[in-house]
């Protein structure tokens, strides 16, 4: 088995006209928790689809934990959505129920220490959860499973300080490095930061870079904010707390 | 909150430098158990791998130890403690004089200032306490207080 859990080889993404993977070629080791950043449009949500296999690649081939991406992937690849939510018609605990169900590595035991861990009354019904609360829940059911990949696209975006704070510190909690690698998109960097082993770059479909953390901070002597305004200019942003 | 980190040194060396700090205070005692990588990763908003670095950095400074199956603790070896806290002062002292220095002070002038600043410390803040005073003096300062004009 390669020692990288994910692997782009030459990955090219079209949608109609527009190019959203450019050629993209890069692997990524196991056990780190790795950030996509970048500017809308950027193609980190796209990347993420591709690693999931909700995506098919235009070009190019996807392999994640040895495996070439299909739909099967599914099994070995966790994946938080930025838009679905869970079904509202559900309480949180029947929720639990549904994917400890579907998932054959889901860990009640594991989901049952989040769902504390986050707050969250196991028979409140999921419709009637706060945003704060359904985001939490999302994370809940996201890491609860043992998948060898975690896939969150933008788990912080339209929430509140508060909110944002206990999701990241869930996530450092709950996810297990020895075994799993965890892959999320994000916008609130300075936030973030403290949590990744590495970064990846992305502009315009293309790769900017890839690298660790301290690695950057120790080149650079800021922290990935600075780096940033660098990779991508100052245009791209809007200076507000290190966000796009 | 998720703590925050200053832009320079790398995380999981701040985070040590923190640790060391507290020991020093006196906040961690000598042979205290220090936290899990999980409870420290939660407090700092940081990753475990980070976490494991700041442990391996304490345990090779020889400020901690690892117990097997226990934990990690604070060594009881008052040597070392004291070494720490002699290094500890050293290296702001150093960085102070660097920084006095590189605004052009002389030598006369930083020893001058400094013993001004601590006899101003003293009138102020009479008997209990200095220490604590002091402490609270400082991180207002730090947020942009001029109280001293």
């Amino acid at each position: 088995m390669s020692n990288a859990i994910v692997h782009f080889e030459k990955v090219t993404k079209r949608f109609s006209r527009k190019l959203a993977l450019d050629d993209a070629s890069f692997e990524l080791p196991r056990g780190k928790m790795i950030g996509v950043i970048g500017p809308n449009g950027a193609g980190k949500s796209t990347l993420l689809k591709l690693a999931a296999g909700l995506l098919r690649p235009s070009e190019g081939r996807v392999v994640v934990d040895g495996k070439a991406v299909g739909r099967r992937i599914s099994s070995e690849v966790s994946y938080l959505p930025e838009q679905e939510g869970c079904y509202s018609f559900y309480t949180v605990s029947e929720t639990l129920r549904f994917y400890g169900q579907v998932y054959s590595d889901f860990d009640d035991r594991k989901a049952g220490e989040m769902l504390e861990f986050m707050e969250l009354e196991p028979d409140q019904k999921v419709g009637s959860l706060s945003k704060g609360g359904k985001a939490r829940l999302k994370m809940v059911v996201a890491l609860a499973r043992r998948a060898p990949l975690v896939l969150l696209d933008e788990p912080l975006s339209g929430l509140d300080p508060m909110i944002r704070d206990s999701i990241i510190k869930g996530l450092v909690a709950f996810i297990d490095l020895s075994e799993q690698t965890v892959i999320m998109t994000t916008h609130e960097v300075a936030e973030v930061e403290p949590a990744l082993d590495m970064v990846i770059a992305i502009k315009d479909g293309g790769i900017v870079k890839i690298d660790d953390v301290e690695e950057i901070r120790s080149m650079h002597g800021g922290g990935l904010v600075d780096w940033m305004k660098e990779t991508f200019g100052p245009a791209q942003f809007s200076f507000r707390d290190g966000e796009f | 909150m998720v703590e925050n980190f200053s832009g320079k040194a790398p995380i999981y060396d701040q985070i040590v430098q923190r640790i060391c700090n507290q020991i020093v205070r006196g906040d961690i005692k000598p042979g205290d158990k220090l936290p899990s990588v999980r409870e420290l990763a939660v407090q700092y908003g940081v990753n475990p791998n980070t976490v494991k670095r700041v442990y391996m950095e304490l345990d090779q400074l020889g400020v901690s130890e690892v117990h097997r199956g226990q934990g990690t603790f604070v060594t009881q070896d008052q040597e070392r403690l004291d070494q720490l806290r002699e290094q500890l002062k050293t290296d702001k002292v150093k960085t102070f004089v660097l920084d006095m220095k590189e605004m052009g002070f002389g030598p006369g002038e930083i020893e001058k200032g400094v013993q001004l600043f601590l006899d101003q410390e003293k009138e102020e803040a009479p008997s209990s306490g200095t220490q604590k005073n002091a402490e609270r003096r400082g991180s207002k300062n730090k947020e942009g207080g001029t109280e001293n004009e």
